[in-house]
């Protein structure tokens, strides 16, 4: 301070120029302190802008159909019916398919990763499934269209037929021609996507558990399997969780892989073989197509239901995730 | 041993045996599919990849063309949504991080930012759509790089605060200390040091905006014919590759293989190198 009353007795000009630069300097920060923070706004804009815009581009079928849009079969474009079952139950099943494979898989791909392999081979895994996540889902479709329908087709198909198809209760599930597109189909495409997601989440919270935890069972005499199921998956229980639910939020909401072979037929069938489809096929297929108002109408209206569904997924996911990470924290 | 104990020894260390083979298998399992994709994207491009691919335009049904319009759409709109989406990502980052860190209203933010992150691409196309093509009243090249610029910006805001959160508090105390406005510090120190971090996130969007199909189906459209203007639709490679690829015709299939295994490197390039930034950024940090 001293000093600064010095320089300010030998050089008031000098004095004046420092009091303009930091007053200028302060204008710069709070403009740039305001540029940044609606930057940051803008990010929850767009997402609540995309939930208004799809509600109100939807809302001629909301108003049209009421409630009843979510319960009718009904597709039809010449008469401007449609309804919404079709595509939700598609969706769904397909979405569970993918699930019940990649949830199983994932968990061995992670248990693989961090406690199986021989750490040499660890990296070279992971990045390469994690490359599987890279694809791009068209080169997904393209390769389930042209290599894996053919393949379900000729021989999963006749074959589910000949062994399941025959069970009581669940081989009406198991029926159907040999198109080789469908449910079935859908599901493990979209089950193979998923597969590196949830396998890399389960990989990291897997990481997380503490080794003194892990070394006292070891030291007690567990198996490594039993360290996994007895300490590791209890204790990253809600993130492991968390990684199931990011998974099926992708499941829910991926387009491209299953528009290519899940056929694309408004029908509601109890065979996972026979043709159908899911909410994002049903829009990408059809939205450009859409002939009138109501028709545009009702697939915005299916892309807001996906967009609710699969926002309540990926909150809970995330949830479950921050728990894990806050209970961290707290060590 | 007693019997009993040795039976039971014997059955632990056979489920564990079986369980940790199952493991080895599911991760077989996966690298399977990896190969197998990548292989028959391979191998058809390859055979169907020319000089005619870059050259040519996209054909009608039945005749020889390539796709060069294609490749120069998804160019153009790519750019353009880098261009648009890095800013306002590396902004709204940087709020999160320096301004927000600890508050409800950044937290919030961020988690919205997780959500749009994972959101369907398909639903960022519609909201384009009822925002943009619908009031125009025309599909548009821009209107497909605003979809596109909408998936980068999740993409480019994680990146940016998590890898401006990992630059040590030091450094901004040292930097203010010297009586440098925030704005400095954080425009000439912090981004400086957080550059490869920032820089591996745009790549990992443009690497994921370069294959997306789904939001371009309803605001770019297509086009069969060479165009540079944006307020025009606009072709592009996912969404010729899925038209041809649904086509009935061999010789479109073929140029839809060629597109994807275009893409397809395209993609693992780019993964590739932000890879390499992301361990040559870390071997000098240590």
């Amino acid at each position: 301070m001293a000093q600064a009353s010095a320089i300010q007795a030998i050089d008031p000009a000098a004095h004046q120029a420092g009091e303009r630069r930091n007053l200028r300097d302060a204008r710069a920060d709070r403009a740039f302190h305001w540029l940044v923070a609606s930057a940051g706004m803008f990010v929850l804009l767009a997402l609540g802008g995309a939930a208004l815009s799809m509600l109100w581009g939807g809302r001629e079928a909301f108003s049209e159909f009421g409630l009843g849009f979510l319960f009718s079969t009904e597709w039809d474009a010449v008469n401007r019916n449609f309804g919404a079952l079709v595509p939700i139950y598609g969706t769904l099943v397909t979405a569970l398919i993918a699930m019940l494979i990649a949830v199983p898989v994932s968990f061995g791909i992670a248990l693989f990763l961090t406690e199986v392999a021989p750490a040499w081979l660890r990296g070279p895994v992971g990045a390469a499934i994690e490359l599987l996540a890279g694809i791009p889902s068209i080169i997904y479709g393209m390769w389930g269209l042209f290599v894996f329908v053919p393949i379900m087709g000729e021989y999963v198909t006749p074959w589910l037929n000949d062994h399941l198809g025959e069970w009581p209760l669940v081989g009406a599930l198991f029926t159907g021609p040999p198109l080789g597109i469908g449910m079935l189909t859908a599901g493990i495409v979209l089950a193979i996507m998923v597969i590196p997601f949830v396998s890399s989440v389960m990989r990291e919270v897997f990481l997380t558990v503490p080794t003194r935890l892990k070394e006292s069972a070891y030291a007690l005499g567990s198996t490594t399997w039993e360290v996994v199921w007895n300490i590791v998956l209890p204790y990253t229980r809600s993130a492991v969780i968390g990684g199931i639910f990011l998974g099926l939020g992708r499941a829910l909401g991926e387009t491209m892989a299953v528009t290519f072979v899940l056929g694309n037929a408004h029908r509601l069938s109890a065979s996972l073989l026979e043709p159908g489809n899911s909410i994002a096929a049903t829009i990408a297929n059809e939205f450009t197509e859409a002939d009138s108002d109501l028709y545009r109408s009702s697939l915005i209206a299916l892309g807001f239901l996906l967009f609710v569904v699969t926002f309540f997924v990926l909150a809970a996911a995330k949830l479950m995730l921050r728990r894990l990470s806050r209970q961290e924290g707290k060590r | 041993m007693s019997r009993a104990s040795e039976r039971l020894y014997r059955r632990r260390s056979l489920v564990n045996g079986f369980n940790m083979v199952a493991s080895g298998l599911c991760a077989a399992f996966g690298l399977f599919w990896l190969v197998w994709i990548l292989w028959t994207t391979l191998r058809t491009g390859l055979s169907a990849i020319s000089l005619d691919l870059f050259t040519k335009m996209t054909p009608p049904p039945g005749s020889e063309g390539g796709l060069a319009n294609a490749l120069f759409g998804s160019l153009l709109m790519s750019t353009a949504a880098i261009l648009i989406g890095t800013p306002i990502g590396v902004a709204a980052g940087t709020w999160l991080a320096e301004y927000a860190r600890k508050r409800p209203l950044g937290e919030a933010v961020r988690f919205v930012n997780d959500i749009l992150l994972s959101a369907p691409s398909i639903v960022l196309g519609l909201f384009v759509y009822t925002l943009v093509v619908a009031q125009v009243g025309h599909f548009s090249g821009w209107a497909g790089a605003l979809a596109l610029a909408l998936i980068v910006l999740p993409v480019v805001v994680r990146t940016t605060d998590e890898m401006l959160q990992l630059v040590p508090g030091t450094m901004r105390e040292a930097a203010l200390s010297l009586g440098i406005p925030q704005w400095k510090v954080t425009l000439q120190v912090l981004y400086r040091s957080a550059l490869p971090g920032i820089v591996t996130g745009i790549l990992l969007a443009l690497a994921r905006i370069s294959g997306e199909t789904a939001p371009l189906l309803f605001t770019a459209l297509n086009n069969q014919y060479w165009t540079h203007d944006m307020n025009a639709p606009m072709a592009s490679v996912p969404v010729v590759i899925f038209q041809y690829a649904m086509s009935p015709y061999e010789s479109w299939h073929a140029l839809a293989w060629a597109g994807a295994f275009v893409v397809t490197i395209f993609v693992l390039l780019l993964s590739l190198l932000s890879r390499a930034i992301l361990l040559r950024n870390k071997v000098t940090h240590d």
